[in-house]
């Protein structure tokens, strides 16, 4: 918006390690051939499905990451605009 | 005719009168002082909070068609049915991208529906219509489907399905009618207070059942064994029934539906209603990353397919309706009181998206068609006055379509409305970054999509049904079975490219964008939301 301001550059880091945050649950659950398999089993449950399951408490974690590298990136770039003068 | 569960029925019904009630009452909680405005009634005033956000928009996604169909696959076919769980993992991940910048540029504009902000981005009346159409059309078997859900459960309960028609689909007609007039006189607001109980007795349900059965099972490891003995018996044709896990022939179909599937989720009009009607950009980021708390419940719920095999439901029963299966094994295990609980979390549970769906149709129809085409000057009471009656004719409408068509019929268009909505993706969310495409290049795109989708999902047979029976279909070039919505969405993206690069040497006019780079980004608090036209304020 404010083109003159001095603003954080579109790619920070705190931008692309909320991409990769992200990244990591979709690509493993997406990688089929990595759980298709019965053992090992976790109280008689097969691997296949216990392991899925798993992952839907880890993906909430790294959107939580994601949530808070994003949080304070937009914080950063509020106040890089709003001490660099007027929008 | 099976008995009626008297003790169930009547923890049932008292569930469903609490609701009734709470559903009338809902129209004065958080009321605001303009009451006629599109926003109040079809919004709840774009002021709910991270938890309010969260029980609204669970009670919305997570259907009661959902908690039946599900685990109706898995006890029909084993594990192709878990697709649901990476399904609602990726989706969160995914939509964190885009949806902040729907919801800031919504705010900013007063957009209502996603087709309000196709309209402003592109300036094109005619790829608003489309996404619109595709909306509405998508939208209607979804919420025929809620009925189905609640079928089910009456059937098991002993209610309906016999006498004349009219006895037979009584109580069917009684809860859609409640329903109807508490979305009328509530709109959002109605399911927004609803969804509370419905989380709530849907948690309690499913951490109990998961807990409970399998130890009168004997044990998780008893039911997966006797799960694989079911899905291990072959068919006439010498295929295995099921499988436990996904074959090797039968992962890209996972992988793509699981895909397909989550990209779909946020386009329907029902998910962006819930979304827009959330205070604050960081609300929808929170809630995407409270949401998984509700896959866990699917997941874990999914499971209870294989314990209904277990448990011995439907075996030996000829031609037994699966979708019962989930209904017939809380009857089966549970003392009578608790089946009734678990029945309400069902039944309310059809009731909330039911009614957040016919609300986002209507404000579809309101917004996108009415006002655009039919009446230009209407004003916002107008507006709010034709969105409520809309929501009237939809559920009539899903409700003549239960009671006339085939059931199957509805199921098969369900599926198809994934395929549809997923469609209007490129239009949507390639909109929220870029105006790099063609609004004709996307039009062009959308009907690609839609027509090579719909042709070929009518060329797969089931055994059920001989068009339209399932969502995968071999993909063109790679040569694996995968869902179809994906194919025609890489189709769909293709066609907008080339065309947009077209369109773009040739010149062609490109349509006024009423959106700045800066509104995709707004914030609650800021200038250019304390500037946009604000919904009156709630108290």
């Amino acid at each position: 918006m404010s083109s003159e301001v001095p603003a954080l550059p579109p790619v920070s880091p705190a931008r692309v390690l909320a991409g990769l945050c992200l990244a990591v649950p979709v690509v493993s659950m997406l990688w089929v051939a990595s759980y298709t398999k019965e053992g090992p089993e976790l109280g008689g449950v097969p691997f296949f499905y216990w392991y899925q399951l798993m992952w839907v408490p880890l993906s909430a974690v790294f959107t939580v990451g994601a949530y808070l590298l994003i949080n304070r990136d937009e914080k950063a770039r509020r106040a890089a605009a709003a001490g660099g003068g007027e929008r | 005719m099976k008995d009626v569960n008297g003790v169930a029925l009547a923890v049932f019904l008292l569930f469903f009168v609490a609701v009734t009630v709470m559903g009338f009452l809902a129209s004065r909680w958080r009321r605001a002082d303009d009451a006629l405005h599109l926003d109040e009634w079809g919004l709840g005033g774009r002021s709910f909070g991270t938890w309010i956000t969260w029980f609204l928009l669970g009670g919305d996604l997570y259907t009661a068609y959902t908690f039946v169909a599900v685990p109706a696959v898995i006890y029909g076919a084993g594990a192709a049915g878990f697709f649901a769980v990476p399904y609602t993992i990726i989706a969160y991940p995914l939509v964190f991208l885009f949806l902040p910048r729907l919801w800031s540029v919504s705010r900013v504009h007063g957009y209502v529906t996603p087709a309000d902000f196709v309209r402003g981005r592109y300036g094109s009346k005619g790829l608003s219509l489309a996404v619109a159409l595709t909306g509405i059309l998508a939208t209607m078997p979804y919420i025929a489907l809620q009925l189905v859900g609640i079928q089910a459960v009456l059937d098991v309960l002993g209610v309906g399905g016999s006498g004349n028609w009219f006895m037979k689909d009584l109580p069917l007609f009684l809860a859609f009618g409640v329903l109807a007039a508490y979305t009328y006189s509530s709109g959002l607001r109605a399911p927004a207070l609803i969804a509370f109980v419905k989380d709530t007795l849907i948690y309690v349900v499913i951490i109990v059942a998961v807990i409970y059965i399998p130890m009168r099972l004997g044990g998780d490891g008893h039911v997966f064994d006797a799960a694989a003995q079911k899905f291990s018996a072959k068919k006439p044709d010498g295929t295995p029934v099921g499988s436990l896990i996904t074959g090797p022939k039968a992962q890209w179909g996972y992988a793509t539906l699981a895909l397909g599937s989550a990209m779909a989720l946020f386009m329907y009009p029902h998910s962006v209603t819930g979304v827009l009607a959330s205070r604050s950009r960081n609300t929808v980021r929170r809630n995407m990353a409270l949401m998984p708390a509700y896959s866990l419940m699917l997941g874990l719920l999914a499971l209870l397919g294989f314990m209904a095999i277990a448990a011995g439901v439907g075996k030996g029963v000829k031609g037994f309706n699966a979708q019962l299966s989930v209904p017939q094994l809380f009857e089966d295990m549970f003392p009578d009181w608790f089946t009734g609980v678990a029945f309400a979390a069902i039944g309310i549970g059809a009731l909330v998206p039911a009614a957040i769906m016919s609300i986002a149709a209507a404000n579809l129809f309101t917004r996108n068609v009415y006002k655009e085409f039919i009446r230009p000057d209407a004003t916002a009471a107008d507006e709010t006055r034709v969105a409520k009656i809309a929501s009237l004719l939809v559920k009539v409408g899903a409700l003549a379509f239960v009671l006339t068509m085939d059931k199957q019929f509805a199921i098969n268009l369900q599926l198809l409305g994934g395929l549809w909505i997923l469609q209007t993706f490129v239009s949507i969310v390639g909109g929220l970054f870029t105006r790099w495409f063609h609004r004709w290049a996307l039009l062009a795109g959308w009907a690609a999509g839609m027509v090579y989708g719909t042709w070929k999902a009518y060329g797969v047979s089931s055994p059920a049904t001989k068009h339209f029976g399932g969502s995968s279909a071999e993909i063109p070039g790679i040569g694996e079975i995968g869902y179809i919505g994906l194919t025609a969405f890489v189709l769909n993206l293709v066609v907008a490219v080339v065309l947009t690069l077209v369109l773009r040497a040739a010149k062609a006019p490109e349509g006024l964008d009423a959106t700045s780079p800066g509104d995709y980004t707004a914030d609650a608090g800021e200038p250019s939301i304390e500037k946009a036209p604000q919904p009156a304020v709630a108290h």
